[in-house]
């Protein structure tokens, strides 16, 4: 993390942000048309990466192209910014391009992330790149992609709408925990990736860009600021979000954030602590704890 | 009895009776690449390029409430004329008006993909003779409903709830099975859920396919039963096609006998029976009755 004094080795044997040029520019062309279709997925030539595909290539992929001088990067992992995948990838995005990286949302121009969306609000002009595993909303149900796109393009999502009553029927709600399928502008059904239910209203007319990249799945898709997102819901089972009544966070004390139930060995009880890292050691440091 | 039919749907979707609810000229499917000398064809394949034209010009009109059955032998193209009909198949030639739909003029079978839907969601049932294409198996039986009723925009778990099991009533089944599994259901129960979810969306028409072909005979009857009970207190127009002689008499008004993807005879059901015209339908008749 001292890459201020020492200069990177890989910086003059990589290009800038590890990516050759025309690549950046193939999948910041296919990045453009994802922002000007919301939520439609664009097929984008996914590139050999230097960690797994399935790993967060495509979210990787949309970093290094989007990524210049004056950005400032931040990568979570589940709300983590220590996890070993994200700290893999901010430095391997540190050694490839000099740039600071951080782990102050509101500092970052740019935040990787993998199955969330920061709690603090993300204000005009930052961009959130989430990796997908699965950008196929409908592939658990239909597993021809010649069909989904078939029902993408006549806007027939019957097959999901089923899938949901189905749940009700048989667990009396939705129980579709993340990756809950939601239209993106009133056009296409989209996977918000394995965000939990949480993250959902995040979504929903916000001022930030969120990129999408399925590095596996070779698809780019987009929600840009100010687009309706609406998750699928009836109208006598309206969308909810997750809550645990009661619980707060055991740091910082939180209870309007995301938690994370963990079972105290010693003492057999369950506690709860913040799922976004950052947000909870602000929440500290602001009340005088650390 | 049709025309007791035919004064029920005009109340209930204000359609003209004596206007045809659908109107089919020249309908045809060619599988194959097709050729000029395919125009002015006289068997079923074209000598020329090989095509096989498995339906060739099938004109006719069916009229709101009525019962029109279709006979022919195996591979005659029964199933492909109602496959096309339900816009499963792309026809190759041909025109399909319903008048009643946005003025009627235009041909649906040139529609596009969206329109086809709707008009298949909203104005047709179809009944397979093959339950496992009707209905999808790992779905439960008030799903099967829901489908058609979600396709056509009803978002309201409770209202889906309480049709489908209006319909189940409708069809005689049990209701505490109403969330099983089709394929936990015998064939002839299979068939009346399909025939539920055919009559999800209270469509004027009605594709049936084959309804009663593999069932038992006691089981067949309260198939037949059921359906023209649907057509007695629905209005429910209903093409049907049948390979059963037996079946035909007792439901069709009206009757067309289909032979190498040709329709080679059509009339009033019972004339068609009794003094059959067509060598084929003579055959026929003679072979079956």
């Amino acid at each position: 993390m001292n890459g201020s004094e020492t200069k990177p080795v890989w910086l003059d044997t990589y290009n800038f942000a590890f990516l050759d040029e025309g690549s950046k520019r193939e999948i910041r062309r296919k990045t453009l048309k994802a922002v000007a279709i919301p939520g439609y997925q664009v097929p984008f030539a996914s590139r050999e990466m230097p960690i797994a595909r399935g790993w967060g290539t495509g979210g990787l992929q949309l970093t290094l192209a989007l990524i210049g001088r004056g950005d400032r990067l931040k990568v979570i992992d589940q709300g983590s910014d220590d996890s070993v995948n994200a700290v893999s990838i901010r430095r391997l995005v540190e050694n490839t391009t000099g740039i600071e990286t951080t782990v102050d949302t509101a500092a970052a121009t740019l935040i990787q992330t993998r199955h969330r969306i920061p709690e603090q609000p993300l204000r005009a002009g930052q961009i959130l790149v989430l990796q997908v595993p699965l950008p196929e909303p409908l592939r658990l149900i239909e597993p021809r992609e010649e069909v989904t796109r078939r029902q993408h393009a006549e806007m027939d999502y019957s097959a999901m709408w089923l899938a949901l009553y189905e749940d009700i029927v048989r667990w009396g709600d939705i129980t579709v925990g993340h990756s809950y399928p939601c239209l993106a502008h009133g056009r296409y059904l989209f996977s918000p990736s394995p965000i939990p239910r949480w993250d959902i209203p995040k979504l929903h007319q916000a001022a930030c860009l969120y990129l999408f990249g399925a590095g596996r799945e070779k698809r780019i898709y987009a929600i840009p600021p100010y687009t309706d997102v609406q998750p699928l819901s009836f109208d006598d089972y309206p969308f909810a979000v997750e809550r645990l009544a009661g619980a707060c966070c055991r740091l910082c004390g939180s209870t309007s954030t995301f938690l994370y139930e963990i079972d105290d060995a010693a003492s057999g009880q369950k506690l709860y602590q913040c799922s976004d890292t950052a947000y909870c050691q602000q929440r500290r440091q602001e009340r005088g704890q650390a | 009895m049709m025309n007791q039919a035919g004064r029920a749907i005009a109340a209930v979707s204000a359609i003209n009776e004596e206007q045809p609810l659908l109107a089919v000229s020249g309908l045809g499917k060619r599988y194959g690449p097709g050729c000029p000398a395919c125009l002015d064809l006289q068997g079923q394949r074209c000598p020329q390029c090989g095509s096989l034209w498995a339906c060739y010009d099938i004109s006719f009109d069916l009229y709101p409430g009525e019962i029109l059955g279709l006979v022919g032998e195996s591979g005659s193209g029964k199933s492909t004329l109602l496959r096309c009909l339900y816009f499963e198949e792309e026809a190759t030639t041909g025109i399909m008006t319903i008048p009643s739909y946005q003025g009627g003029p235009a041909n649906l079978l040139a529609a596009s993909a969206q329109q086809q839907r709707y008009i298949r969601n909203h104005m047709m049932g179809m009944v397979f003779q093959n339950p496992w294409l009707g209905l999808r198996m790992h779905v439960s039986g008030g799903g099967n409903i829901a489908e058609k009723l979600l396709a056509a925009g009803v978002y309201h778990v409770g209202r889906i709830r309480t049709r489908a099991a209006e319909l189940w009533r409708q069809v005689e089944m049990p209701l505490p099975r109403l969330d099983e599994y089709p394929q936990n259901f015998s064939g002839g129960m299979q068939q009346r859920v399909q025939i539920a979810k055919a009559l999800a969306n209270k469509p004027p028409l009605l594709l049936l396919d084959e309804v009663t072909t593999g069932l038992d005979l006691s089981v067949q009857a309260r198939v037949l039963d059921l359906v023209r009970q649907i057509q007695r207190e629905l209005g429910v127009a209903m093409l049907l096609v049948s390979h059963d002689l037996a079946v035909i008499r007792m439901l069709a008004d009206r009757t067309m006998v289909m032979h190498q993807g040709r329709l080679v005879e059509q009339g009033l059901t019972d004339q068609v029976l009794e003094d059959p015209e067509h060598p084929y339908t003579q055959l026929l008749v003679r072979s079956l009755l």
